[in-house]
């Protein structure tokens, strides 16, 4: 029983608009229904609840943007979740600290931002403009519906370009990264790609990149540094292993959902989950939980890419892995040169959390994995 | 079916994989992946696509000859005009 909150969407996400209530007041939802559309600079969210029982209030209307952490509903009895504390936020991770120089997101209780009619703040949820950005010539300054159809509409591209830079400058800014990298073998994984999608229909089969993913999530088990979160109160591991997966956005930019419990799915599985992501993320709809709680990003630029990559952390979380691109390059066997397909894997990870050595054997266990890829299938 | 149908289904079936792509502006002879901006993920996306709209097993191995439109245009014709499902490239 409890206050749904606007979600930390990610460390570098400060406000969000309340699109449109997926479920109403009175409605039963359970731990992972879908409650309510959010507008962030990623693009519109599905955001998920996380608790179980029937909501008595809907606290924001739509159109409105809200800071983190602001209520916008009660669920279940409407006392107990008022004794609840602040700090139950619904959602792991915890939304972060913000950085020194930035004001503190305003805690409870709600108060629209901006003022503006109700005719203005529903054309500015269909056309995806930030209230705040519009300058308002009604009473007191009031946004008015002409005043928003005037505006210049923000392109996704555009958005997704501030997000990846707040993300990213904030990574640099923070995070003392190191980085690590070895050449492996390919050939084994290759070939085992091969043999199982020969006995596969299409939609069964299997790239690479699933294998390449599976083995960075079986490997994260011995090495628990590299997955998890880095707050205020330092790093925590995390048990599960969520993989965020690095997808470019043709003409907009990039984003990094995470597949859940990579380490538990069959590659066939992981496969359907891979192409469904890449889909959803092309078409700009993402759940909450996604872009939430990546523990660690896997990053691989795929046939058309480099020899290798220097990945840059996503924070709250402390590693990246990089994959290379596949090519056949002399390679020494048995004492003899050959030619074999290598690829090379970085590692990116944060020096409060770890060190150089943890993190060379991290890269020597995936390694290890893809030579005996048969454990990976 | 004639080549210029097989062509615009191919041309259809990328346009749904990548909405923002002109897939029947690319020239016959141009690789997909350089020309669109396609990944393996998306190629991998058509081999699906086009196997379940013409109902024929399209091998793994077969996948580089759906990375140009001229190539794919003639692969599906030979695919449609051998028997069901076993056509081969030649060697």
């Amino acid at each position: 029983m409890g206050v749904f909150r606007m979600p930390s969407l990610g460390a570098d996400m400060e406000a969000g608009t309340l699109v449109e209530w997926e479920k109403h007041a009175g409605d039963l939802v359970k731990r992972g229904d879908i409650i309510a559309v959010v507008e962030t600079q990623k693009g519109a969210i599905e955001v998920e609840v996380f608790e179980d029982g029937p909501i008595t209030r809907l606290l924001v209307e739509p159109g409105v943007k809200v800071p983190v952490g602001t209520p916008l509903a009660v669920i279940g009895k409407e006392e107990e979740a008022i004794a609840a504390p602040a700090a139950a936020a619904p959602l792991p991770p915890k939304p972060e600290q913000p950085p020194p120089g930035r004001p503190e997101a305003p805690a409870a209780p709600f108060m629209p931002a901006v003022a503006a009619s109700p005719a203005a703040r529903r054309r500015a949820v269909e056309l995806g403009i930030d209230l705040a950005t519009v300058k308002g010539t009604g009473p007191g300054g009031a946004v008015t519906l002409s005043d928003v159809e005037g505006a210049q509409r923000p392109s996704w591209a555009d958005k997704m370009r501030q997000a990846i830079a707040a993300a990213m400058a904030r990574s640099k800014r923070e995070i003392p990264h190191y980085y690590l990298s070895q050449t492996l073998d390919a050939g084994a994984a290759l070939e085992a790609v091969e043999k199982f999608n020969a006995a596969q229909p299409p939609e069964r089969r299997i790239l690479l990149g699933a294998l390449l993913i599976k083995s960075v999530a079986l490997a994260l088990h011995d090495f628990p540094e590299f997955n998890g979160f880095y707050g205020a109160e330092g790093f925590q591991p995390s048990k599960a292993v969520h993989v965020g997966l690095a997808i470019s956005i043709r003409g907009v930019g990039l984003a990094a959902p995470a597949i859940h419990d990579v380490d538990r799915l069959l590659l066939p599985d992981l496969m359907t989950r891979m192409r469904d992501l890449v889909a959803r993320v092309r078409r700009g709809t993402f759940r909450s939980s996604e872009l939430a709680d990546a523990t660690v990003t896997v990053s691989s630029l795929g046939d058309r890419g480099v020899e290798m990559l220097l990945p840059i952390i996503y924070p709250p979380q402390v590693a990246i892995l990089g994959f290379g691109t596949v090519a056949e390059r002399p390679w020494v066997v048995d004492g003899k040169l050959a030619a074999r397909p290598l690829l090379t894997v970085t590692l990116a990870a944060d020096h409060r959390a770890s060190d150089g050595h943890r993190g060379a054997l991290l890269l020597r266990r995936i390694d290890q994995l893809l030579q005996n890829p048969e454990e990976l299938l | 079916m004639s080549a210029a149908d097989l062509r615009a289904a191919i041309v259809e079936e990328i346009g749904n994989i990548a909405p923002e792509a002109d897939a029947a502006a690319v020239a016959d002879d141009a690789d997909l992946r350089e020309a669109l901006d396609l990944d393996s993920m998306d190629i991998f996306n058509l081999v699906i696509a086009l196997s379940k709209r013409f109902g024929i097993d399209i091998p793994d191995g077969d996948a580089p000859r759906l990375t140009t439109l001229g190539g794919g245009t003639q692969y599906l014709a030979e695919c449609l005009a051998g028997p069901k499902g076993t056509a081969r490239p030649p060697l």
